[in-house]
């Protein structure tokens, strides 16, 4: 955590002061993969903000967790490029991917489920720390320093969800909503500057899902970073995005504001049908 | 609640050291006094090595998640380099030889945990298991080949015998800090998460091929300095030592303290090197007890003798000044041995 990029705020979390103009954080140009004689995705132009939340919505099967998995690498564009702050993602791992600054949660949650809390948290504070193999094993000043920080960071994580009292408490024993919490918590702790959520709201009732569409916007006010998100909850998706692109048979079908989406006849007919003749 | 007491950090480390340093003393007098019998003498010392493969191997097993079938294999590697070496450097004052021919063979065997790490480690679960297992043979027929290294099949005889007490413990207590110390940095959370979730710690930034193979070849290293000692301990070695079978003997310990538990692995490897001794009365009923104590223990608990539990001398001097040495808890490991 390099200190002189942190500024500090009421809210008891930090700042990146990341540059706020307009300029996309992430750019797809003509994205697409195969499986096979498939084609899952084509075509795929999207322009993310640099603080903007948007959504991706579509009927089952149309490609959108597959979307997420092209632009983390997991896997390998067919063809099209992925810009992110206008580096191509191209070869790369996909934990190079998560070092560039695109971070993700699972549709269905994946923690490190006998790990505690605070080691799921410290495992994406992974790269804030940089003392190596020797200086672990001596127990050097630089892994005390290390240790420190990523802790109090870990735990000031933590504290956007008031998570900070379960951090000794094994992950895999939380309630499902903390999971879903604490998948996000890591996510953030890998200091992305697009997060990836892959159906957060799944499972949650109508207060929770509130709850959720509070703690998204507050992400994105506390850490300035851009958020897309896959959801099924109309609510949500209505709700909190800027903008929203839907996807049908791995093409996008409309992109728009939440008002232009909702009146789109090719979007009511990918979710309804056609109206018979 | 009442605030309870806890040592500070440095204190842990000064307590921990000194009583290892204790036990290490203590032992070599002890043995070197003539206490025990030849027998138990040799068994105590077999005990040593088994601690270093099984926290070795814990440490892929237990720890990576992964189930190699391959360690005696990286232990030839280290027993033929070590004893090599020792035969060439005996001239040299005996603790700088005895230094060398360890490093030399924990580097040589981590070397060949690299080389099979890297296209090893793309598999997982049985594919990897068949592979080092094929790995672990091909060691062992090379070793029958070179006949003119390593002694072929009548073996590699006269092998400075320098695995006293003091020098088997003082490496298994320094392999036990290593991966101790290790495991409890962020080069270790890494190494949990990937057992816990492959695809969440690549999405976390973990390097996954980097640390496989990081942990494979440390597992390695230290799997070859046991090797040497193991070479020192014998006087002589022969390829038949190193087969399939060693390999899972070093399983089985892994298994029965419980995977991830260094504490369970050092526990283990003592009890069944010693079993033998111990049964010695029965003679013919030995293995039957051994093999029924194994299925016993599965049965009962299956998670090993010690789950994963975590060990820690201090914790336990701490809940005895508190007053509550008898009551549950987990504790984080502070440090081991």
């Amino acid at each position: 955590m390099n200190e002189n990029e942190l500024t500090f705020v009421p809210s008891n979390a930090r700042i990146p002061k990341r540059d706020l103009d307009k300029t996309p954080v992430l750019e797809t140009h003509h994205l697409g993969i195969d499986f096979g004689g498939l084609t899952a995705v084509d075509e795929f132009n999207v322009t993310i903000g640099r603080t903007e939340i948007s959504g991706l919505i579509g009927p089952n099967g149309a490609g959108k967790t597959t979307v997420f998995n092209l632009l983390t690498n997991v896997y390998t564009p067919t063809r099209g490029t992925i810009l992110l702050d206008g580096r191509d993602t191209r070869g790369k791992k996909t934990s190079q991917v998560c070092q560039m600054g695109i971070a993700r949660t699972f549709q269905n949650i994946r923690l490190f489920k006998e790990m505690t809390v605070l080691d799921n948290v410290l495992v994406g504070l992974h790269h804030e720390m940089d003392y190596g193999v020797t200086g672990s094993v001596l127990r050097l000043p630089g892994f005390w320093r290390g240790e420190h920080i990523a802790r109090e960071r870990a735990i000031e994580l933590l504290s956007i969800f008031d998570m900070q009292d379960l951090a000794e408490a094994i992950a895999g024993s939380l309630p499902y909503g903390a999971q879903r919490r604490l998948e996000i918590i890591r996510a953030l702790a890998t200091n992305p500057c697009l997060l990836l959520l892959d159906e957060p709201a799944a499972g949650m009732n109508p207060s929770e899902t509130a709850e959720l569409m509070e703690n998204i916007r507050k992400i994105r006010d506390m850490f300035q970073i851009a958020i897309l998100l896959i959801e099924h909850d109309m609510n949500l998706v209505m709700g909190i995005c800027e903008g929203i692109a839907v996807l049908n048979y791995g093409r996008i079908i409309a992109k728009g504001t939440p008002a232009e989406i909702k009146s789109n006849p090719e979007v009511i007919e990918a979710y309804l049908g056609k109206k018979r003749a | 609640m009442k605030k309870s007491f806890r040592f500070s950090v440095p204190t842990r480390y000064i307590i921990n050291f000194g009583l290892t340093a204790l036990f290490i003393i203590c032992g070599t007098l002890i043995v070197n006094g003539g206490a025990f019998k030849r027998a138990t003498n040799a068994i105590i010392l077999q005990i040593g090595i088994y601690i270093i493969l099984t926290v070795s191997l814990n440490m892929v097993t237990g720890y990576l998640g992964q189930l190699p079938l391959g360690h005696a294999g990286f232990m030839a590697v280290g027993a033929y380099t070590g004893a090599i070496l020792w035969k060439a450097t005996a001239a040299m004052p005996c603790w700088v030889s005895i230094l060398l021919g360890l490093i030399a063979a924990g580097l040589m065997a981590a070397v060949f945990g690299v080389l099979i790490g890297i296209p090893a480690l793309r598999l997982k679960g049985d594919y990897l298991a068949i592979i080092t297992l094929g790995f672990g043979e091909i060691i062992r027929i090379c070793i029958i080949n070179l006949a003119g290294i390593t002694g072929g099949t009548p073996g590699l005889l006269n092998i400075p015998k320098y695995s006293s007490f003091f020098v088997v413990f003082t490496a298994a207590a320094i392999t036990c800090y290593v991966i101790h110390t290790i495991m409890h940095s962020r080069h270790g959370r890494a190494i949990l998460a990937i057992r816990e979730n492959e695809i969440a710690a690549d999405a976390c930034g973990i390097n996954l091929t980097y640390y496989k193979v990081f942990t494979f070849a440390v597992s390695a290293f230290f799997a070859g300095v046991a090797g040497a000692l193991f070479a020192g301990f014998q006087g002589s070695l022969f390829p038949k030592s190193f087969d399939f079978m060693a390999s899972i003997n070093i399983l089985v310990m892994v298994v029965l303290g419980g995977m991830g538990s260094m504490l369970g692995s050092v526990v283990a490897a003592t009890v069944l090197t010693a079993l033998p001794l111990v049964l010695q009365g029965l003679s013919e009923y030995r293995m039957v007890i051994y093999s029924l104590l194994l299925i016993i223990v599965m049965i009962f608990k299956p998670s090993g003798l010690m789950g994963k539990y975590d060990f820690s001398l201090t914790g336990i001097i701490e809940d005895a000044i508190n007053g509550r040495l008898f009551r549950k808890k987990r504790k984080e490991g502070a440090e081991n041995e």
